[in-house]
């Protein structure tokens, strides 16, 4: 469909979106505990990420019109980080914050891993891993054919690029020049059972496979919202390379609670009840510190 | 192959090369078609396509799990996709990406597999489509065709495209015998009645149609009267045509290519067993992988040729209930 009017989105400096990045890592913290089931450390390491492409925004969209057929798509490709992905479409206006604490409930649209028929706005259906970036790349071949001129963005984990369909795709993209996707690799270093490095120590280094393949790589600190946003922008001007960027983040960012976990980040497991008022208190004190600096 | 020459059966072209040139066809009248190939083009005739909308057709590369994803994208993004490959590669390889990319988000893509059931022959069981019915309707909201010969292929090729929803189509190989030779009405979910009798029904797809036209000729001589129902859809299956065979003959036999589980003789019981209780007894493989021949031979060793159909058939008759069924 056509988008009527198009509004112009409100632009957030990078300091205004650091804060609501933080209001947005409380929100999953709150409303995986209330689920009792969710993969809160996996949502936190995309969060600033997220944050940039729908907040500040990077990416070209009218909540209001979520079929705009010029819009700029995203895929999670790592569906498990649903939580992370209703928290900024909420603040991104597609939906009222008032349904977060649904998620995961019977008749929710929040389901536990995305799923597009059920909410507004959400580009695929995901929770497979492998399967975002062959989507992203027959949206971003539409675009082509069509001369169209949107973008699409993909998030992929670095678990999730153990998966063979990734590399099919990877392949294909470059060799299609298909310069109008850019993926974002969640690098958080952990997978369900163990570390990457355990796990798949061959995956490493990441960044020069992809560049093998003919993709253009930007390698960044993925809570450095100015190196974010920084990139993003540099990469728009790139041509004729589909792009990737490596985001080197935290399974669980900003709380201990996780990051005690050496084994997995505590994947898959939200807060105790208990929990959530040091949890919310230590990521307060933890932006304080990093604005500070 | 020459199976039924001697009794009359007229051999036409492949049912694939009937749909590739349905889709260059359709082709020319919608310009969003867009097709995808995992680098079989020249095997599934998506080639005629290809050359005449190069813009429009991708050769993805021998990578199914991916061709399925890039037909997610683009459909969501507006076009209508043809995605092609071998039957067992397609259906098989990229299941996964079926069910979660295209089922589950009940995504508007055509799929076709080609090199279906056995009779493809010497290339052995590694290319032969067994399991792709099963497989594809096992799939909420898929539609599976299995049209008969080359002039139903067409009308399906064209059914299948204006349908809205995931479907998935399987052609074959060899040149197919003609079943219709003049007028051929292809309504999805809708058996056609090739041939009225009272004694059994003989419910076949594919290949099979024609193979059990000949088996109830062979029948009629022995005085038998066998109806044949081209079931052209196994999903969603006419179960309307089925429960009324059923009721009519009083004993089913299904004809398929295809593993018997999950595949028209499974779909066809089951209808059965809801509405209409009667034998039903099923030609096809039985859990078991074919060897590489060639189609003849093997059809013959697998019990897929008319007279292993007009055996069944017998068989079928002979299991009939005595007693009156319920109304």
């Amino acid at each position: 469909m056509n988008r009527p009017e198009h509004a112009q989105l409100q632009q957030r400096s990078p300091e205004q979106l650091q804060q609501l990045s933080l209001e947005m890592s409380k929100r999953i913290i709150e409303i995986t505990t209330r689920a009792g089931s969710g993969h809160p450390s996996s949502s936190l390491s995309a969060i600033d990420i997220l944050a940039c492409l729908y907040l500040r925004p990077i990416m070209r969209y009218d909540p209001h019109y979520p079929d705009w057929t010029d819009r700029d798509r995203f895929i999670m490709s790592k569906g498990h980080a649903a939580p992370a992905l209703y928290v900024t479409m909420a603040h991104a206006g597609f939906f009222s914050p008032d349904i977060l604490p649904t998620l995961r409930e019977l008749d929710s649209p929040l389901e536990g891993h995305p799923n597009m028929r059920a909410l507004p706005g959400l580009e695929s259906s995901t929770g497979s891993l492998g399967q975002g970036l062959s989507i992203a790349i027959g949206h971003a071949l539409a675009a082509k054919i069509d001369n169209a001129p949107y973008a699409v963005y993909v998030m992929l984990g670095d678990g999730e690029v153990q998966e063979g369909q990734i590399w099919e795709g990877v392949m294909f993209a470059a060799g299609r020049k298909l310069d109008n996707i850019t993926a974002i690799i969640d690098h958080n270093q952990f997978q369900q059972t163990n570390a990457v490095k355990n796990v798949m120590p061959t995956l490493y280094p990441l960044a020069p496979k992809w560049r093998q393949f003919g993709w253009h790589v930007a390698e960044i600190d993925g809570h450095d919202i100015p190196a974010i946003l920084r990139t993003f922008e540099e990469l728009a001007a790139v041509r004729d390379k589909p792009k990737m960027i490596v985001a080197h983040t935290l399974k669980g960012k900003g709380l201990s609670s996780f990051e005690e976990d050496t084994q997995s980040r505590k994947h898959g497991k939200p807060l105790e009840e208990d929990e959530i008022a040091a949890a919310i208190s230590e990521l307060q004190r933890q932006y304080e510190y990093e604005t500070a600096q | 192959m020459n199976i039924g020459k001697d009794k009359g059966l007229e051999y036409g072209p492949a049912t694939r090369d009937a749909f590739g040139k349905a889709l260059a066809e359709a082709g020319r009248r919608k310009p969003s078609l867009v097709v995808l190939d995992g680098d079989v083009a020249n095997s599934t005739r998506t080639e005629y396509f290809a050359k005449e909308f190069p813009d429009r057709f991708f050769n993805i590369g021998i990578a199914e799990s991916n061709l399925v994803g890039i037909a997610a994208g683009l459909a969501a993004s507006g076009k209508e996709v043809v995605a092609a490959s071998f039957a067992a590669f397609l259906m098989c390889n990229a299941f996964d990406q079926l069910r979660m990319s295209i089922a589950f988000p009940r995504v508007n893509v055509k799929f076709v597999g080609s090199h279906h059931g056995i009779n493809i022959g010497q290339d052995g069981p590694s290319q032969m489509g067994i399991e792709d019915m099963a497989l594809a309707s096992a799939l909420p909201g898929f539609t599976v065709l299995c049209p008969a010969d080359a002039p139903s292929t067409t009308k399906a090729t064209m059914a299948m495209l204006d349908h809205e929803g995931p479907v998935y189509m399987r052609v074959g190989r060899p040149k197919f015998p003609i079943v219709y030779r003049d007028d051929c009405s292809f309504e999805i979910g809708k058996a056609n009645t090739l041939r009225h009798g009272d004694d059994v029904t003989i419910i076949a797809c594919g290949l099979m149609v024609a193979f059990s036209l000949l088996a109830a000729d062979q029948l009629a001589e022995e005085g038998i009267d066998a109806a044949v129902l081209d079931m052209h859809t196994v999903k969603p299956l006419d179960e309307e045509a089925v429960e009324a065979a059923a009721r009519s003959t009083g004993a089913i036999l299904t004809a398929e290519e295809h593993l018997l589980t999950g595949g028209l003789g499974a779909a066809v019981a089951q209808a059965v067993c809801k509405t209409s209780p009667a034998p039903v007894i099923s030609v096809g493989l039985d859990d078991t992988y074919a060897a590489s021949g060639d189609p003849e031979h093997l059809l013959d060793r697998y019990n897929l040729t008319p007279p292993h159909i007009a055996q069944a058939a017998r068989k079928a008759i002979s299991m009939k209930h005595t007693a009156e069924l319920p109304k």
